[in-house]
């Protein structure tokens, strides 16, 4: 008799595990500390929030930790979090409600899947992008048209477009990767980049070119701090903040912060300190960014520039 | 324990003891049965979950199984003609596992029969704590090795770029070195020492000894070596993932580009959305890595079954 009480309360354990196990699954992988923001949001009165999670493209946490660092310190009781991940698990997150700020580097209206109609862009900085060169191929300077026939691989020297002998080694970044979207769209004008070498890590994109002879990547401005990579050019335009604000130089993107509606409580706050010129005129630039504040132009969702 | 605070008699002691004794039994049953559920519960619900999250692909996006697996064009963000044939991952995953056990199994073994046969005080002071001492050092560490020391030595010396399966091969040898020798080595300890005895009895040599008795006797052992240090190499990303280039096409030779299963999921999944189409498929390479893990214990289970002495 006893053993039957006990199997079946065995059993009935296992069945609530199992149950808890695929509903944690089914909210969607890495929730580790998404959970606290979920419930304090679902619990919420706006001025006691006092934790938001915000997470999303690994390229834009270096910028947003910074910051959240910055408004930590000069304010004690707000508790930010600040997660990597990628674009696409920021805006699936963030739409899901598991976190409070989403971070993408494309506009979500990009990716699929993401119901773009319920989430509120904050552009926080524009991330300027270019062609990374080994120095050894003695290019410094390429036309936009010879940047598609290298990536495409038409071009297969260095010879063709003006440099030494060597052969060229794409080094590319993954299919959905905010910057690999970025440098197709703008770079490239949407032509599919030729197989080559491909990482995930802009860090490891870096010393693959600057070690392997023939190589180029791209990677964004502020990972051209020393002269182990050549900073390409693009149609003689050199890559800067001003040349990107003023719209002469074409392959940059925003720096998005979606919010699931419009934002509230600590999250309106830490957007609107984002913005503030505190954190536009200081940590932007240090990050290798280009303040919101530079742009002298606007681009939407689909591309189109317009004077602002 | 026995709250008696007079020495009780015997007849007391036994009685309490024995109750005591039977909520011992009780209490330190239910511990284990608990933990022994809570494992097999996880295992189901992971199983269940990557099935369920797995065939969405085919499911809900209707993309062919078939052509999932055979098809060598992938091509996820293509739109319209967007392509998800994963049979180069699958061709990469399966090339380092087995090259790579190829090379560690003699390298395994033969470190096994040296600790156990040849030198075993020196093997055991020395060289297994060296040995074990490479599980400890977690797989980045190797990958950057890998990605500084390696790649630009195959770069200098081999056709190539450097990046390729065969610098992949060698992180992974190296990772799985530990596995294969560690169980290859237990498995030529635990043989009596009545085969040894037996075979020498005879007159047979050091060396015939080991070849003709001792390895056919700790073969299925050995084997399970060999297939664990496998599903290792099989699992492990992202080492190889530094290293292997992760590219899209089948590789001419052993010296060009290739990617894995492994690879090709954590090198995306962050960047696409829950749901999408390329989501999905990446779960459903999941999938296929467990199948394919599953077969792999499967035949651990079968050799080790067959186990005779």
């Amino acid at each position: 008799m006893k053993k039957m009480k006990l199997s079946v309360l065995l059993a009935m354990f296992a069945l609530v595990i199992g149950v808890l196990a695929a509903c944690g699954g089914n909210a969607g992988g890495e929730e580790t500390e998404g959970n606290t923001s979920g419930n304090s949001n679902s619990g919420g009165g706006e001025a006691s929030e006092t934790s938001i999670v915000v997470a999303g493209s690994s390229a834009m946490q270096p910028l947003v930790a910074a910051a959240a660092e910055q408004y930590k310190a000069d304010n004690a009781d707000a508790d930010i979090q600040v997660q990597a991940g990628g674009s696409g698990a920021g805006l699936s997150q963030v739409q899901e409600g598991s976190i409070d700020i989403g971070n993408s580097d494309v506009f979500a209206e990009e990716k699929e899947g993401i119901d773009a109609g319920t989430l509120v862009d904050h552009q926080v900085a524009v991330v300027g992008m270019t062609a990374a060169i080994n120095p050894k191929a003695g290019v410094d300077d390429l036309t936009k048209q010879q940047l598609i026939d290298i990536f495409t691989g038409k071009v297969t020297n260095w010879s063709e477009v003006g440099g030494e002998d060597q052969e060229i080694t794409l080094v590319n970044r993954p299919d959905s990767s905010g910057t690999r979207d970025t440098f197709v769209k703008y770079a490239l004008d949407g032509e599919t980049p030729a197989e080559g070498i491909t990482e995930d890590s802009s860090n490891t994109v870096k010393q693959i070119v600057a070690d392997t002879d023939g190589a180029i990547g791209y990677l964004a401005l502020s990972y051209f701090d020393d002269d182990t990579i050549v900073k390409a050019k693009i149609d003689g335009v050199e890559a800067t903040n001003e040349t990107i604000g003023s719209g002469d130089f074409p392959i940059w993107a925003y720096q998005h912060s979606y919010t699931n509606g419009e934002p509230e409580g600590l999250a309106k706050e830490f957007l609107d300190y984002m913005l503030s010129d505190e954190v536009q005129t200081t940590i932007v630039p240090e990050q290798g960014y280009v303040p919101m504040t530079d742009m002298k132009v606007e681009r939407d969702a689909e591309g189109n520039i317009t004077e602002k | 324990m026995a709250k008696a605070s007079v020495s009780p008699s015997a007849e007391e002691r036994l009685i309490l003891t024995k109750k005591n004794r039977r909520w011992d039994e009780v209490r330190g049953r239910s511990l284990v049965t608990i933990c022994a559920v809570i494992m097999i519960a996880a295992t189901i619900a992971v199983t269940v979950f990557l099935a369920q999250k797995g065939l969405q692909s085919f499911t809900v996006n209707n993309i062919n199984p078939i052509a999932y697996l055979t098809s060598a064009n992938w091509n996820p963000t293509g739109g319209e003609n967007a392509s998800f044939g994963i049979f180069p991952f699958i061709f990469g995953s399966l090339a380092v596992t087995f090259l790579s056990a190829l090379i560690a199994a003699p390298l395994g073994i033969g470190a096994a029969i040296f600790m156990s046969e040849i030198a075993p005080k020196f093997g055991k002071k020395v060289l297994q704590p060296v040995i074990e001492l490479l599980v400890g050092i977690p797989s980045v560490v190797y990958g950057f090795i890998g990605l500084v020391v390696l790649v630009p030595l195959l770069r200098d010396h081999f056709p190539g770029i450097g990046f390729s399966l065969f610098a992949g091969v060698i992180v992974l040898t190296v990772m799985i070195l530990p596995t294969v020798t560690t169980i290859a080595t237990d498995a030529m300890r635990s043989l009596p020492n009545s085969l040894r005895q037996g075979s020498l009895a005879l007159g047979a040599t050091r060396w015939q000894t080991i070849r003709k008795v001792l390895i056919p006797a700790a073969l299925p052992s050995l084997l399970t070596a060999i297939v664990l240090g496998m599903a290792r190499a099989f699992g492990e990303a992202l080492a190889v993932q530094m290293v292997i280039g992760n590219t899209r096409d089948i590789p001419g030779s052993i010296f060009d580009t290739a990617g894995t299963l492994t690879t090709i999921v954590t090198l995306n999944i962050g960047h696409t959305t829950y749901g999408s189409i390329e989501n999905n498929t990446l779960w459903s390479m999941g999938l296929i890595l467990l199948i394919i893990s599953f077969v792999f214990i499967f035949i651990v289970r079968y050799l080790s079954g067959r186990r005779k002495i």
